[in-house]
């Protein structure tokens, strides 16, 4: 038998402060961040906000599962520690058939709870969903190219390139595709979850800003050499400001017509915020027509088609 | 002629960035070396012989790991890379790397750590540990085995041609999504580079994991029926059964690939009726299992190491077992969660979120049967223990992340983001990392026949730990401020950098760990008489593997253990000792084939990557003719007489005893500390110095 080892043992212990370890790194890391923009914890819009709600619940379930499994597993390790000569060591211990049935039905329970709860609201918050407000709604056509955001505004026939300004209660249908790019995801995330913008595609995105303010918009995905400076701003204003907004850049020095459209569709990087006064309505049907043969496309353009009108 | 003979080939693929063609020539000098000492120790012949043509699982095994063990420091270089770009390339500065070379970088990494780091330790622990487990001399087939390696081997050196001979590495990220990776946006030979190293080792594992579940089921010792199988080797077998599942998936789409890329069709593409999203669909139906198929033996591992170290025996171990089983097949439907973002409707998200849900139920379970293995016990605290009990932390830590990024409303806000990045870190690096680290450190013993220096260990394993909070928690955090990953710039008004920065040196720290496990073996080995394990059990252990020598005789077993109980070998040690009546063994011999086919493989790949089409055609030949030579090799076995057996008994328990009587105490606690270790390396070196310098002046 050999004899036991006390600094093998007091490392067995010093492992208890792992958890320790990690909430003080985190305590630290608040401290640099506490004026900063947690995007995903800062919601300003009632998407974001509903989607943190779902987040923090689902996380304080799983702590709840998780942080008393954590606790008796090194309690255990620590109690049973070969220096502790007070602790009771049966080799040949049986634990009763009731904690099979435990370690079953706990988790499966907790579970059951999670996936009864994330059911309806994937439902509630799908994208495509339209957000219920007493504001009239209103639609924003976004196109990626590499590697910038074109907006287009079919209501106020405005364009916009890496920036896009709306105002705030009013539900916002953001409809996504892309032209000449790699598959890239619309993410804005102080005003709500991120969607795929595809060529031959209409992905749609229900968002509603609520707090006026200036928000950071990127693609999530990789597209290509020029990701990292696809962003753009969007700005949440009031009505009011929104078409004042409207009405200035109504003013435009250009119109968004098939050269300009031609000349966006190089790729280039880091591109500034540019303003159209117009554009060419059916300018977006094309983009989508570009692209058809696919029959993905046909049937989603189709789909999209029937739920507009 | 020219375009005949070299393809796309040219001058022009040479590396021309100054740290590319540093890297190139740093390389190329570091395999200079490495020929020069072979030939000037005349080991080409020993090298050859007993090694690279081996067949012997557990020389596989070594050789796994050492390959491994490379690419892990190649993999951590990139790493190193990726941090440093991202600390400093803020507002105005744009970082040392371009965005291209940067996203090379990053999915260098990805695949390197994944494919050739992950994938070989597994494979060499499974190698080595499995036969002796189920009392197996040899695996079913043993050509497959040496071929599955030697696949392996040939995808390696394709993923680092790049850095030998030029061109570039795909910039895609590490599945290289579609269209992205397709010939409209990646034009250069990068992609074709990532399709075929992951082709020609994917086509390795599964011969490999077809090869295993042969053994596992058809070669294990008599009396060990399936519930008495040892836990590592029931996570062995769940792991190849889905790695035999999804990587023929893994093939068919990385050559449907192959044909946009090649001749032009349109599976993949944007226009001409290509679906980018079923390549999206298809890489994750393989993708999502086979970070479970590194996963369930690292269960393995720690289950035995929990056992073995809390002197018990499994406690509910068919609960365990079913755990890893059920983990294994929820693993196969949940793979959509990976693009909740794509806009598949509302249905078919919340059924793949509740699949995602569901698979932390067995998960929990198994969890809950090493709690229940300690109760009770009296447990050691040695490191491969440490490995665990971090691994909990860790691994809890990223499970409950992956579970909350598994319900789509939430995903819509984490997904892409640097949240997923520090997700499946925590699982790789806590769950199948630590796994390893665990498993090495735990079979070293058997390995080598010395035990791992434990003091250096110990350090080794806070050096990750911490490392580990101070690179990864800042990320998740990062993921919650809005940052997407893969990001060679960001605006300074973000007020990311600070955490950045942080990451930078949890990063640094990591680095230290891992040249402390370097520094732990080259200790280990310079104080080798005193941590010589001669009896073969130093853990005092419960299954097969421990009731051989250490290292094993080539043959394994002498005798093939009759099975009685799950803990064999502890079962045997109650009962004692008895004689053993030898037999002949039957042995398979070394073979070269697994080599040729694989270079002829490797010129496949690398005659499709730079379109050099005769290359192609002409190694695929090579490889038929090999095949059919190899298939009319009638005599693959020899056999060992049983008096020879009883020689090679008799000589190695002489020397077994010798060595006991040599080194009576076995004191861990006077193990070399590190600065011990600097000492006698700076001793070592001045002496050969002087050695030099004096043989000079004479």
């Amino acid at each position: 038998m050999p004899k036991p080892n006390k600094k093998r043992n007091r490392q067995g212990r010093l492992v208890w402060l792992m958890p320790l370890l990690f909430l003080g790194f985190g305590l630290v890391i608040a401290y640099f961040i506490h004026d900063k923009n947690i995007a995903v914890f800062h919601p300003k819009g009632l998407i974001a906000q509903e989607q943190l709600h779902l987040t923090l619940f689902a996380g304080a379930l799983l702590l709840a599962a998780a942080v008393p499994t954590m606790f008796l597993l090194y309690f255990t390790a620590w109690k049973y520690r070969e220096s502790n000569t007070k602790a009771v060591h049966d080799p040949y211990v049986r634990l009763s058939k009731s904690f099979v049935w435990t370690m079953w039905v706990v988790p499966f329970i907790f579970a059951l709870i999670l996936a009864g709860v994330m059911w309806p609201a994937t439902h509630r918050l799908e994208p495509k969903k339209k957000i219920a407000a007493d504001a009239k709604p209103m639609t924003i056509q976004v196109i990626a190219m590499r590697w910038k955001w074109i907006f287009l505004y079919p209501e106020q026939n405005i364009a916009t390139v890496n920036f896009v300004q709306l105002p705030v209660d009013t539900p916002v249908t953001f409809e996504l595709t892309g032209d000449e790019v790699p598959m890239s995801s619309f993410w804005i995330p102080n005003l709500g979850g991120q969607l795929y913008a595809m060529t031959s595609h209409v992905n749609t995105l229900n968002l509603m800003a609520e707090v006026p303010g200036d928000y950071p918009g990127a693609t999530a995905e990789i597209n290509g050499p020029g990701f990292a400076g696809m962003r753009f701003t969007a700005r949440a204003s009031s009505a009011a400001d929104f078409d004042r907004w409207v009405s200035e850049t109504k003013q435009a020095n250009h119109k968004l017509d098939a050269e300009s459209y031609a000349n966006l569709l190089k790729p280039s990087e880091s591109n500034p915020a540019a303003y159209y006064s117009a554009y060419d309505t059916d300018l977006y049907g094309k983009v989508i027509m570009k692209y058809m043969g696919s029959h993905a496309a046909h049937d989603n353009q189709i789909e999209t088609n029937h739920e507009q009108h | 002629m020219r375009e005949f003979l070299l393809g796309k080939l040219d001058g022009h693929a040479l590396p021309h960035e100054w740290f590319t063609i540093a890297g190139s020539i740093a390389f190329i000098a570091m395999m200079l070396a490495t020929i020069l000492v072979i030939t000037r120790l005349k080991k080409w012949k020993w090298l050859w012989s007993e090694w690279l043509t081996s067949v012997d699982p557990k020389k596989i095994g070594i050789m796994y790991f050492i390959a491994g063990g490379f690419m892990l420091a190649r993999g951590g270089l990139d790493a190193v890379m990726i941090w440093l770009q991202q600390a400093f390339s803020s507002g105005d500065s744009h970082g040392y790397l371009s965005a291209d070379h940067f996203q090379q970088v990053f999915t260098a990494h990805g695949n390197i750590m994944v494919f050739f780091v992950a994938m070989a330790f597994i494979f060499g622990l499974i190698n080595y540990i499995v036969p002796l487990q189920i009392g197996a001399r040899d695996l079913a087939s043993p050509f497959l085995n040496t071929l599955g390696f030697w696949l392996y081997i040939a995808g390696v050196v394709m993923v680092n041609m790049f850095f030998l001979l030029g061109g570039e590495y795909a910039a895609t990220g590490w599945l290289a999504v579609a269209p992205l990776s397709g010939p409209e946006f990646s034009t250069g030979v990068g992609v074709d580079y990532w399709i075929w190293s992951l082709q020609i080792s994917g086509i390795g594992t599964t011969l490999g994991a077809i090869n295993f579940i042969m053994t596992i089921l058809r070669m294990r010792a008599p009396g060990m029926s399936l519930w008495k199988m040892p836990p590592f080797t029931w996570g062995s077998l769940c792991s190849m059964v889905m790695a035999v599942t999804v990587f023929p998936l893994l093939t068919a789409t990385l050559f449907l690939m192959f044909f946009d890329r090649y001749f032009g069709t349109h599976f993949f593409t944007t226009t001409g009726g290509g679906d980018p999203m079923m390549y999206t669909n298809l890489i994750w139906m393989w993708g999502h299992p086979e970070v479970y198929i590194l996963m369930l033996p690292a269960f393995g591992v720690f289950t035995e190491v929990v056992s073995t170290f809390s002197r018990k025996a499994v406690a509910f171990y068919k609960t365990n077992v079913i755990g890893m089983i059920g983990v294994s097949s929820f693993a196969l439907s949940v793979w959509l969660h990976h693009f909740f973002t794509m806009g598949a409707s509302a249905n078919v998200n919340a059924f793949f979120g509740v699949m995602t849900i569901f698979i932390a139920i067995p998960t929990a379970v198994v969890f809950f049967t090493w709690i229940a293995t300690m109760y009770k016990g009296r447990i050691k605290f040695d490191t491969p223990m440490l490995w665990f009990l971090g691994f909990v932390a860790i691994f809890t830590i990223g499970g409950l992340s992956g579970v909350i990024l598994g319900i789509p409303p939430a995903d819509f806000q984490l997904h892409n983001s640097l949240f997923l990045v520090a997700h499946f870190h925590s699982n790789v690096i806590g769950g199948v990392l630590f796994g390893i680290f665990c498993g090495i450190t735990y079979w070293f013993p058997k390995f080598t026949g010395i035990k791992l220096n434990e003091r250096i260990g110990r350090q080794a394993f806070w050096c990750w730990v911490i490392g580990f909070c101070m690179s990864f928690i800042p990320m998740y955090i990062l993921g919650l401020m809005g940052a997407p990953r893969r990001l060679d710039h960001y605006d300074a008004s973000t007020g990311w950098q600070p955490l950045f920065v942080m990451m930078l040196i949890g990063g640094i720290i990591i680095a230290i760990g891992l040249a402390l496990q370097i520094a732990q073996i080259i200790a280990s080995f310079i104080q080798k008489n005193r941590l010589r394990d001669a009896t073969g059990d130093p853990w005092d252990g419960r299954t097969l593997e421990w009731s051989v020598a250490s290292p094993p005789p080539f043959y394994n077993f002498t005798v093939i253990p009759k099975v009685n109980s799950r803990d064999a070998f502890w079962d045997m040690k109650q009962a004692g000792d008895h004689k053993p009546e030898y037999e002949d063994i039957h042995i398979p011999k070394n073979t070269a084939a697994g080599i040729y086919i694989s270079i002829f493989a490797f010129f496949i790949g690398f005659g499709f990557v730079w379109h050099i089409n005769w290359l192609a055609v002409v190694s695929f030949i090579g490889i038929l003719i090999v095949f059919i030579v190899r298939a009319f090799d009638e005599h693959p076995e020899y056999t060992l007489t049983a008096s020879e057996v009883k020689e090679l008994e008799a000589a190695r328990t002489k020397q077994a005893k010798a060595e006991r009587r040599h080194n009576p105490t076995n004191d861990r606690d006077e193990d070399m500390g590190l600065w011990e270790l600097i000492k006698v390396i700076v001793t070592f070196g001045f002496g050969l110095a002087r050695k030099t310098l004096t043989r000079g002046k004479a």
